[in-house]
């Protein structure tokens, strides 16, 4: 497993989220700072827990158990719930636009949306990685548009019926033998070094 | 004869005082033609002496603010069209490579102004290929786009840059096999009224004319009186000082002959924020003078070339008939092909038919049933049908009418096709299309090839 330096840094936008993500403000953190790996690992707690629990107690309880509502990509004309990757996106996209410096994305070897193949090299490793490597997350660097990130990938794992159902059945997906448990791809969480 | 050195620096600080003269009045002054460094493009030539506008205070705040102000005019409706390439959809980093070829982050990488010789429509001052900067392996994954060319995306009827609403796949093969006409062809009906005595807070008692109380000297002839007694305002309460009369900061009260425009906002703000977005209001809305057919681009009819774009150019506020706002207030001051086919055309017949009462409420086919079209929202739990002021909303590009319009009555394929011909849209519909755009059997193919049943959504 490819682990990236442990750069610290003492950014202060960067111990102003990590002080929020841990819910105090440690004069510690303050003093020594944290790594980018630390508040990666951080962010994508956060972001993992929130998705599963969508996931479960949303879409997988009332459109697969208990059949109330269906989720749909067009959930405005369908008048359904909006899909687990949708929500995703929709955050990530809330994020950049209140200005966050870091950036998280869902991609996929096999994404439904093509948009999400991945497309810079660190990616096109990170998810390989994490696919041949169950349970483990891929760290490297990279440089985009002038800018040196610390480039974290996590595997986004197959937590209910419903991710499996959805993916394997629909048109668009590429693969359609995915089972609970299986890595169906990789939440990217990119912070900038620069 | 030689001029001495001493009256050539007088004569330099003559010439120089001028010239910085004639420079602030075109900065500070009304007319900043002289700062305009091309002509303005079609959709802000009337607010082009509004520089702040999209420039700033300073009027050198770079991409950022030109990128806010076209947000803050155009953001609303971006949104409500559920805008397929948001700014968002790029900001991420890995989209950097795709940003240096084309910066899709900046409305003007697409929509520079002052160019005019570079501008098609809707302002796009990119060559009509532009999809091909990130779509140019589309081919491989839909083998159906095989050998299409790239300058046909958004111009066959197929895709939209912002708005695919009226477009996309799913939505295509729900409503394939649609008849040209529907069998509940008519219009959603208004119901601002009904919902406002639902909920118990719509004022109430219509009034008569003896109840007008405009003070007995301004009241002017009884004409006056009785035309507002048979009009939607006496029928909704409203009486003549709830327009008439003003109140100062100090307090007092004085008369207004002539209310301005703005008074009709105080009851009607949705319709007013609609009609200052849109080319009759946008001047008014940037407290530019009102917009006047003399200065049109498009024909306008030469009587109709001084007047002033308000709310009272469409409306009477005073009279029973609104529906005089939905045809003949148009084409008072409209002289172009389109409009001039109306009259001709059998939407009209439809809208005689209505207003004859040989048809039922809600099935004849106005002006402003296209271009100021009754739009259906869930406002507060409830349906309300609202009529869109900004009869620019929908109108470029044509298929954004599909759902908002057309769909009312036609089945999308034959709407689709109808919008495609710019002949039968010059001809206002008059006739049948000549075009056919394939996107409903192209996404009918591509479900059937996948085994998905068209409209059902994902499996559950």
């Amino acid at each position: 497993m490819k682990i990236a330096k442990m750069k610290m840094v003492s950014v202060l936008p960067l111990v102003a989220v990590s002080m929020a993500l841990a819910g105090c403000g440690e004069e510690k953190a303050a003093q020594t700072g944290i790594s980018p790996q630390v508040m990666a690992d951080s962010l994508f707690a956060v972001m993992e827990a929130d998705r599963t629990v969508y996931t479960r107690l949303i879409i997988n309880r009332l459109q697969n158990d208990e059949k109330l509502i269906k989720a749909s990509e067009h959930w405005q004309d369908d008048k359904a719930l909006v899909l687990p990757a949708q929500m995703f996106r929709y955050g990530a996209e809330r994020v950049a636009e209140k200005g966050a410096i870091f950036s998280y994305s869902l991609l996929s070897l096999w994404p439904v949306n093509k948009q999400n193949n991945p497309k810079t090299e660190t990616e096109k490793a990170g998810l390989q990685f994490i696919a041949d490597n169950p349970g483990k997350n891929y760290y490297g660097e990279e440089q985009l548009g002038g800018t040196r990130y610390f480039t974290a990938v996590y595997p986004d794992v197959a937590v209910a019926p419903a991710c499996v159902k959805c993916h394997n059945d629909h048109p668009d997906t590429p693969r359609s033998d995915f089972k609970i448990g299986d890595v169906m791809g990789g939440v990217v969480v990119r912070i900038p070094l620069t | 004869m030689a001029i001495k050195t001493g009256q050539r620096w007088m004569l330099w600080g003559l010439l120089s005082t001028a010239l910085a003269l004639y420079c602030a009045e075109g900065l500070l002054g009304s007319d900043k033609t002289l700062y305009l460094p091309g002509e303005t493009s079609h959709g802000h030539y009337q607010i082009e002496m509004a520089c702040p506008a999209c420039h700033g205070e300073t009027g050198f705040g770079g991409d950022a603010v030109l990128q806010d102000s076209c947000v803050k005019c155009h953001g609303a409706e971006l949104k409500r069209a559920d805008d397929a390439h948001p700014k968002s959809k790029f900001t991420d980093p890995r989209n950097a490579t795709r940003l240096a070829v084309l910066d899709a982050r900046l409305c003007i990488t697409c929509h520079a102004e002052h160019v005019p010789r570079r501008a098609g429509v809707m302002g796009v001052t990119l060559a009509a290929d532009f999809c091909v900067y990130c779509h140019q392996d589309i081919a491989k994954d839909r083998k159906s786009h095989q050998g299409m060319k790239f300058d046909g995306c958004a111009a066959a009827g197929c895709h939209n840059y912002h708005d695919n609403r009226g477009l996309y796949e799913d939505f295509l093969t729900k409503h394939a096999g649609e008849p040209e006409i529907v069998a509940s062809a008519w219009l959603p009906a208004r119901n601002a009224v009904s919902l406002l005595r639902a909920g118990g807070t719509y004022p109430q008692t219509p009034l008569g004319a003896a109840a007008a109380d405009a003070p007995r000297v301004q009241r002017g002839d009884a004409l006056n009186s009785h035309q507002w007694a048979a009009s939607g305002h006496a029928a909704a309460g409203v009486n003549c000082s709830a327009c008439h009369q003003e109140k100062q900061a100090a307090g007092e009260k004085i008369w207004r002959e002539r209310p301005a425009y703005q008074v009709c906002a105080n009851c009607h703000a949705p319709e007013m924020t609609g009609f200052g977005a849109g080319r009759h209001g946008m001047r008014l809305a940037l407290n530019l003078p009102a917009m006047r057919p003399a200065v049109a681009r498009q024909p306008m009819k030469p009587l109709a070339h001084d007047k002033e774009l308000n709310c009272g150019s469409c409306h009477r506020p005073h009279e029973a008939d609104t529906r005089r706002a939905a045809v003949e207030s148009c084409l008072g001051c409209h002289d172009d092909e389109h409009s001039r086919a109306y009259r001709q055309s059998a939407h009209f017949h439809l809208w005689e038919n209505e207003i004859n009462g040989a048809a039922p409420a809600d099935s004849g086919v106005s002006c402003a049933t296209c271009h100021l079209p009754r739009e259906t929202r869930r406002e507060e739990g409830r349906t309300r049908v609202r009529v869109q002021h900004n009869q620019n909303d929908n109108l470029r590009p044509n298929e954004k009418m599909l759902r908002s319009v057309c769909m009312h009555c036609h089945g999308l394929g034959y709407a689709l096709d109808a919008l495609a011909d710019a002949d039968l849209v010059r001809a206002n519909f008059s006739g049948r299309p000549a075009r056919h755009v394939e996107s409903i059997e192209m996404a009918q193919r591509r479900a059937l090839e996948k085994g998905k049943r068209g409209g059902d959504g994902p499996p559950s």
